[in-house]
């Protein structure tokens, strides 16, 4: 019996998230007394595979053909469904991202396993299966209990530590299932941009609301975003004003976000972007309104215009990074 | 000519004090105004605008709930926005999945060619009705959908993906999962449309036998976090010192 992952792969790559969900389903495996395999869709070499052995898969599955490079929802359902079975596999774990988003209710279904997404934490309990949720965009927590002898749980980004568990693990190459006839979707243009920090991978964010006052004003936080390595986000009136552009716009119908240290400037913190950031570990927040709402979530506030504290946390952070 | 079904909840509005009762058991909903799920709304939105455009090619924009009777005015409201007609189950929405297997039936009596779901609703956030839905009428899904447009009777949809996106083309009938982007803004009902919303079609279907997989066993407010802790503007030196040796983030 197994606990079962699905390692999703950017070109290739694994990405800090990957590792969370196997020390995460590493947990959960020792705790049921089984092990963790590991399944791999897409083109990764064996040696970015055997990454996932130091954090606790044991097994690793790996599926590779030229037509499984996109997504394509039933198809990769399927596989995961077949080696969820081949495994016997007692729960199936999957990131809260896009593709987890778009394959766990798939698979849900397919498994009739019952789903619980946007997990926070390991099973307060086992049997019955309880697992905690977040709900009313992080303003609550569901204790959810799954019900069938298969589980789904989709994993809330940044909610569970690396932690590393050499394991030798044993790459094993499976054959793609689906023919051609499966494919049901068509891939017209891809346009992405592959050199910027994503900002749903920052550890660290810098974001800027109506009270930077204008775009001008923007080098401030992407000069402090490029000291500290950090991506640039923006509250939501700041994108529809064309400021800065859609990607960047964090809130309940933007990016939920989940970094360790998130720095909010000129943002006063009405609920909708507090549903963006309801996860991040430790929020400062720059305002020259004592009374914003923003401060009532945030660990350390300034109370000041952001104009004259961004420049003095510019020349602060570099006097900081000299000295270390 | 092709049919749009858009599948909306019901959700309590964004400034609803959340409180539960029953030993934090159940939700409190008294006094809560009940709102289209954000989500759905603009996906409806998005559909409504797509038939204006689509010189006929869009017949109708259907929308479906499952609920009981209470739920009838946001039905309206869809209504009112520009829904043609609507279709309530009449079954308590226990849990995603015995939602989906509502709707499902729900399709399988009608012939729609595009399903819109919202990615998710704003109070369980369960991001999966219209991923269980279209598994469990076996047809294709593309969620994270942030466009899509009707040209020359061609269906195209945009993914989001990690950096940017995909523009896609997919066999109908399918489920599109819609997120943000899918409209600007919510349409709002216009005088004619609230007129309308009154004597427009709302056919209510029994629901059918659907397990719940999960169960909500107990609810919890978050802990109350400890005050912010102010730094003065004049020694922003301090913000960096408490980050590093405090808080451990830099």
């Amino acid at each position: 019996m197994s606990v079962l992952v699905y390692t999703e792969n950017w070109d290739g790559k694994f990405k800090k998230l990957t590792f969370e969900l196997i020390s995460y389903a590493n947990e959960i495996a020792s705790k049921l007394n089984m092990d963790v395999t590991a399944l791999s869709i897409g083109d990764v070499s064996d040696d970015e595979l055997q990454k996932l052995g130091k954090y606790g898969a044991k097994k690793i599955l790996s599926v590779k053909d030229a037509k499984l490079n996109n997504l394509e929802n039933n198809v990769y359902t399927s596989i995961i469904s077949k080696a969820a079975t081949t495994t016997n596999a007692s729960v199936v774990i999957l990131s809260n991202n896009n593709t987890g988003k778009a394959i766990g209710p798939r698979l849900s279904v397919k498994l009739k396993a019952g789903l619980a997404s946007g997990v926070v934490d390991l099973p307060s309990s086992y049997e019955p299966f309880i697992i905690k949720k977040k709900i009313f965009s992080g303003k609550a927590f569901a204790n959810v209990c799954i019900k069938t002898p298969v589980k789904v749980v989709t994993l809330f980004q940044n909610s569970f530590e690396i932690k590393v568990s050499e394991t030798n693990a044993v790459i094993e190459n499976i054959a793609m299932d689906a023919n051609k006839a499966d494919f049901k979707t068509t891939i017209i243009d891809v346009n992405k941009q592959t050199n910027k920090l994503l900002l749903t991978d920052a550890d660290i964010v810098v974001s800027g609301g109506r009270g930077m006052r204008g775009p001008e004003n923007w080098w401030a936080i992407e000069e402090l975003a490029k000291l500290l390595d950090a991506a640039t986000a923006c509250s939501r009136p700041v994108s529809d004003e064309g400021w800065r552009t859609h990607e960047e716009h964090t809130g309940q119908t933007g990016k939920v976000i989940a970094p360790n240290l998130y720095i909010a400037c000129g943002i006063s913190g009405a609920i909708q972007h507090i549903a963006g950031i309801s996860s991040t570990k430790c929020i400062v927040a720059i305002n020259k309104d004592p009374e914003a709402p923003i401060f009532e979530v945030a660990d350390y506030g300034i109370v000041g215009d952001v104009m004259t504290v961004l420049p003095e946390l510019i020349s602060a952070v570099k006097e900081f990074k000299n000295s270390i | 000519m092709i049919k749009i079904l858009v599948c909306i909840s019901n959700v309590p509005d964004t400034t609803t004090k959340i409180k539960f009762a029953n030993s934090n058991k159940t939700l409190d909903s008294v006094g809560t105004q009940w709102i289209i799920n954000p989500w759905d709304e603009l996906a409806l939105t998005r559909a409504i605008d797509i038939k204006d455009a689509s010189n006929g090619y869009v017949e109708t924009v259907t929308v479906a709930h499952v609920g009981l009777i209470d739920s009838e005015p946001t039905i309206r409201k869809a209504l009112a926005m520009g829904a043609d007609d609507a279709i309530r189950v009449n079954a308590i929405a226990n849990d995603s999945y015995s939602v989906a297997m509502q709707l499902a039936e729900v399709i399988k009596n009608n012939s729609f060619d595009i399903i819109l779901c919202g990615i998710e609703s704003s109070d369980y956030n369960n991001s999966t009705v219209g991923g269980m839905l279209s598994e469990i009428l076996e047809i294709p899904s593309v969620s994270s959908v942030s466009s899509i447009t009707i040209e020359n009777d061609k269906v195209q949809l945009k993914r989001e993906i990690d950096g940017g996106f995909e523009t896609i083309s997919v066999a109908s009938p399918f489920v599109a999962i819609a997120q943000k982007g899918i409209a600007k803004e919510p349409r709002i009902p216009s005088m004619r449309g609230i007129m309308t919303a009154r004597t427009k079609s709302l056919q209510v279907v029994e629901g059918v036998q659907a397990d719940a997989l999960v169960e909500y066993v107990e609810f919890e407010l978050p802990v109350a976090k400890s005050s912010c802790k102010k730094v003065d503007a004049e020694n922003v030196k301090e913000l960096i010192n408490l980050l590093h040796n405090e808080a451990k983030v830099i």
